[in-house]
């Protein structure tokens, strides 16, 4: 590696209101290097890179960036056409795809002028196409956006960076959706592109990424820098005290026994518009007090059986019965009514009403309690009782519960989702990804509350790409692949990967 | 070249200044055709000024034009809030003004004090199918509600032209195309002698504040927000978003349909097919001026008044055309629209960004 200095932030500080979100970070980037930017949910890792990139303007401090020759230059700040021109690429924490248009349309957007977009479209896909075979990111390029799984969508947020010639890629929890496998193969090709003098900063929760493939760690907490660490004399427990500065366990899962079913799906068929939204003759019973693990690669078939718990699908033959009664009406509301608590996939857009506050937000399953509401109106004061009582015991930080939901950072939206499912305690429970871009802290605080609600005789689904996560949490496991489970009594990864494949043990 | 990105902060200070600055700048703008009109500036907005602000009477003839802006702008904004696109108010308040019409003349055999609210209520009702239909058929048959609204504008009105010339006609009208008049216990009382100024602005002040508390206080409110914000996650949180489209279509057909129970009942006392002067679409303006929210409507109806009303009174006294008020009022939409694009986009110029200096 050489010590070529491309990028260097300089006591940056950025605050909202009373919250302090960053504090005199300075931070370093040199040339075909991998660095990892790591801290807790709501540290202010996002906020010191949407600064860097020019989306907000820092309140003290300035940016310097080499350009090809190496030669040094304050960027401009809150400019991110600046930031691009600098070749400077950000790939977000949520999606900033239009979900009507293609992957190509969303990739060229805003990089090619509107006009010549229809013209040059096959010289676009050529050069896509080129990126994703030196990239290992596939996505399907011709359907609109909104119908990919997450994972895919993520690969066209990465290629959009990647379209637009970078030199430092900064990658805000890139791997958040990703599978490990999809990881690893993303990274190799990082580390590709590293090699071919590609500058590096990524973010992630992920620790096992983080030692793979950063070549040096820095820490941010509370929005200071609290350390920076070279990852070959890095290991999980230095950098969770770093980040923490307490060392954070993983729960313990007993083995206890199982009760009676809460959940059977029989004969179940679901025909969507193409296979990714398709179930096939689904059977399936879930039983109080396990967790039943889901593993499989997204686009299997994972969402349809998540639309259908939630209730937001209904099937076209077959039935589901809950608690020993056939729900007839398949609807949120109903699901919600016989208890079932769901964590969805894509928090942004089926979790949080983002303009709402986060009060709002922590009612809008239980509008009709009458502790939240006489006659129709609203009783304010409990509802905001209610959710600063939630935001303590859940550990969601923030700018508060009057504040609108979209303020919270990536992994303190799903807490308050957490929050408002575990509070109920639900029945059975829909996990879809549920630690997705949490810290290491609450993604062990979510275990410790599944294994919690399981000890207490919740029926829990827990669909994961995680399969590290699915095999520390579950108690039976079962494969999705095509629209159909694969039940397996084993807990062999590679096993497991080959099943995930779709071949045989 | 020029390029928009999206914001990630939106100022609050932007936000409550808009519709001030927006104010500001439609009536600079407005004075470049006043120029051309060859009118004095200075002189031209002192009578605008006079024309709202110079005598009781003045000030008491704009209010009587802001007050079926409240409505249609209420209206509106509430539509709006849930992402349901009612362009026609200006129907809306036809079918109001038709009920208040038929039942203000005797269709039925009620009179006496329950006569107007008798009126009321059916106004309301007519307005409210005319919204609840085209939301029905969205609901059902995903029809664009921009377009069935619109197109229901004009049958509505060409329904009202059969209605003038046949069973609402006025047998002592002359031949003219109007209602017999309105009987006197109908008739929503005057505020103060002597000027037109009626009723109808205290109910339309009561209809904004009931609805500004209703939507940020209670439940409907919510879930109304919710849908409209947020459709997907108002889904899968079980919220009805099927009722909630239906009730705030009513609620804004009904809104429609009395401010032309308010023209009728209130100012006229008889109906002609000219009674609104587009104050159905005026409404979507008031709406956006007012960002969508009720307690803005007031203040938005009360402007936009101010300028129909001023304007004609300085193109009286400095004989340039009353177009212009229409003039004002265009340029202020268009700030506004142009203003609310700037709080949540930025626009950057390519040219201009060398990206460093040194
Ligand atoms: N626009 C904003 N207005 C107010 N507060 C904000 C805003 N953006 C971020 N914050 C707050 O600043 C803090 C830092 O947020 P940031 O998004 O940078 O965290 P993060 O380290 O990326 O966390 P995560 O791992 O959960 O994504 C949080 O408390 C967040 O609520
Ligand atoms: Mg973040």
């Amino acid at each position: 590696m050489n010590y070529k200095k491309v990028l260097s932030l300089k006591n940056l500080s950025k605050s909202f209101g009373r919250i302090v979100a960053n504090q005199d970070v300075s931070l370093d980037l040199y040339q075909g290097e991998i660095l990892a930017l790591l801290g807790e949910n709501g540290a202010g890792k996002t906020t010191l890179m949407n600064m860097l990139f020019g989306h907000y303007i820092p309140d003290s401090g300035h940016i310097e960036v080499a350009d090809e020759t190496g030669h040094f230059s304050e960027l401009t700040l809150g400019n991110p056409q600046g930031a691009i021109a600098a070749g400077i690429g950000m790939v977000h924490q949520h999606f900033t795809l239009a979900e009507n248009l293609d992957a190509v349309d969303n990739i060229t957007l805003g990089a090619e002028p509107l006009r010549s977009l229809r013209r040059n479209r096959s010289k676009a896909e050529k050069k896509i196409q080129y990126l994703i075979d030196n990239s290992g990111l596939s996505a399907p390029l011709n359907i609109p956006v909104g119908r990919l799984t997450v994972g895919e969508r993520q690969r066209v947020e990465i290629l959009k960076a990647l379209y637009r010639n970078v030199r430092i890629l900064v990658l805000d929890e890139p791997t958040a959706v990703l599978t490990p496998q999809e990881a690893d193969t993303l990274f190799e090709n990082i580390a590709a592109m590293a090699a071919d003098s590609l500058s590096v900063i990524f973010i992630s929760h992920k620790l096992r990424e983080v030692l793979a493939f950063s070549h040096r760690i820095s820490v941010l907490r509370l929005g200071k820098n609290v350390g920076e660490i070279d990852t070959s004399e890095a290991d999980e427990q230095k950098i969770a005290s770093l980040m923490v500065g307490t060392k954070t366990s993983h729960p313990e899962r007993m083995v206890t026994s199982v009760g009676s079913p809460v959940l059977r799906l029989e004969n179940l068929s679901i025909a969507g518009r193409g296979r990714r939204d398709s179930l096939k003759n689904i059977n399936l019973t879930v039983f109080s007090g396990e967790i039943l693990g889901v593993a499989g690669v997204s686009g299997n078939g994972q969402a349809p059986l998540a639309g259908l718990i939630s209730g937001m699908l209904r099937p076209e033959a077959g039935q589901i019965i809950l608690d020993n009664q056939e729900v007839k009406q398949i609807n949120p509301a109903e699901m919600i009514a016989k208890r079932v608590g769901r964590i969805p996939e894509d928090r942004h857009r089926d979790g949080i009403v983002g303009s709402m506050s986060v009060a709002e937000n922590l009612i809008i399953e239980g509008l009709n309690e009458k502790k939240f509401q006489n006659y129709g109106m609203l009783k304010r004061e409990n509802i905001s009782k209610h959710a600063e009582a939630l935001l303590t015991d859940y550990d969601v930080r923030g700018p508060g519960s009057a504040a609108p939901a979209q303020l919270l950072s990536g992994g303190n939206i799903q807490k308050l989702i957490l929050a408002r499912v575990f509070h109920e305690k639900p029945l059975l429970i829909l996990a879809n990804q549920p630690t997705r871009g949490l810290d290491m802290g609450a993604a062990a605080d979510v275990a410790h509350r599944l294994i919690e609600a399981r000890d207490r005789g919740a029926g829990i689904i827990l669909i994961s790409e995680d399969l590290d996560e699915i095999l520390r949490l579950a108690d039976r496991i079962l494969v999705m692949h095509d629209g159909a489970f694969v039940e397996t009594e084993t807990r062999d990864r590679a096993e497991l990967g080959l099943l995930m494949a779709g071949q045989a043990a | 070249m020029i390029r928009i990105e999206a914001r990630d902060t939106q100022s609050l200070a932007w936000n409550l200044g808009l519709p001030v600055i927006s104010a500001t700048l439609a009536l600079l703008l407005a004075a470049i055709p006043l120029t051309l009109a060859g009118a004095p500036i200075g002189e031209s907005y002192f009578y605008m000024f006079m024309g709202v602000f110079g005598s009781k009477f003045a000030f008491s003839e704009m209010l009587t034009r802001a007050t079926p802006l409240i409505f249609t702008g209420l209206a509106a904004a509430l539509a709006f809030r849930a992402k349901l696109w009612n362009i026609g108010a200006e129907g809306q308040l036809y079918l109001g003004a038709m009920a208040a019409a038929a039942i203000g003349t005797g269709v039925f055999d009620v009179s006496g004090i329950i006569l107007i609210p008798t009126i009321i209520v059916f106004g309301c009702a007519a307005g409210a199918i005319g919204m609840i239909v085209p939301a029905a058929l969205k609901i059902r048959f995903d029809a664009d509600e921009v377009v069935t609204t619109l197109l229901l504008n004009f049958i509505i009105v060409i329904f009202l032209q059969y209605m003038l010339e046949g069973p609402l006609k006025d047998p002592m009208g002359l031949g003219w195309p109007q209602s017999s008049p309105i009987m006197d216990q109908g008739m929503l009382p005057k505020v103060m002698e002597r000027m037109r100024i009626h009723y109808g602005i205290f109910i339309a002040l009561l209809c904004a504040a009931v609805a500004q508390f209703m939507l940020i206080r209670s439940v409907w409110g919510f879930k109304l927000r919710a849908v409209g914000e947020n459709m997907h996650a108002a889904r899968h949180a079980g919220l009805p978003i099927n009722s909630s489209l239906l009730t705030v279509a009513a609620i804004s057909g009904a809104l429609a349909g009395l401010a032309g129970v308010s023209e009728v009942a209130g100012l006229k006392g008889y109906l002609t097919a000219d009674l609104s002067p587009g104050f159905g679409y005026t409404g979507i303006v008031v709406a956006m001026l007012a960002g969508l929210s009720p307690a803005g409507v007031v203040i938005a109806a009360l402007f936009i008044a101010s300028v129909f009303v001023g304007a004609d009174s300085m193109s009286r006294a400095m004989g340039v055309s009353s177009y212009l008020a229409d003039l004002v009022v265009s340029a202020a939409l268009l700030c506004v629209l142009l203003g609310g694009f700037l709080t949540k986009y930025k626009i950057i110029s390519v040219a201009s960004q060398s990206g460093s200096s040194r």
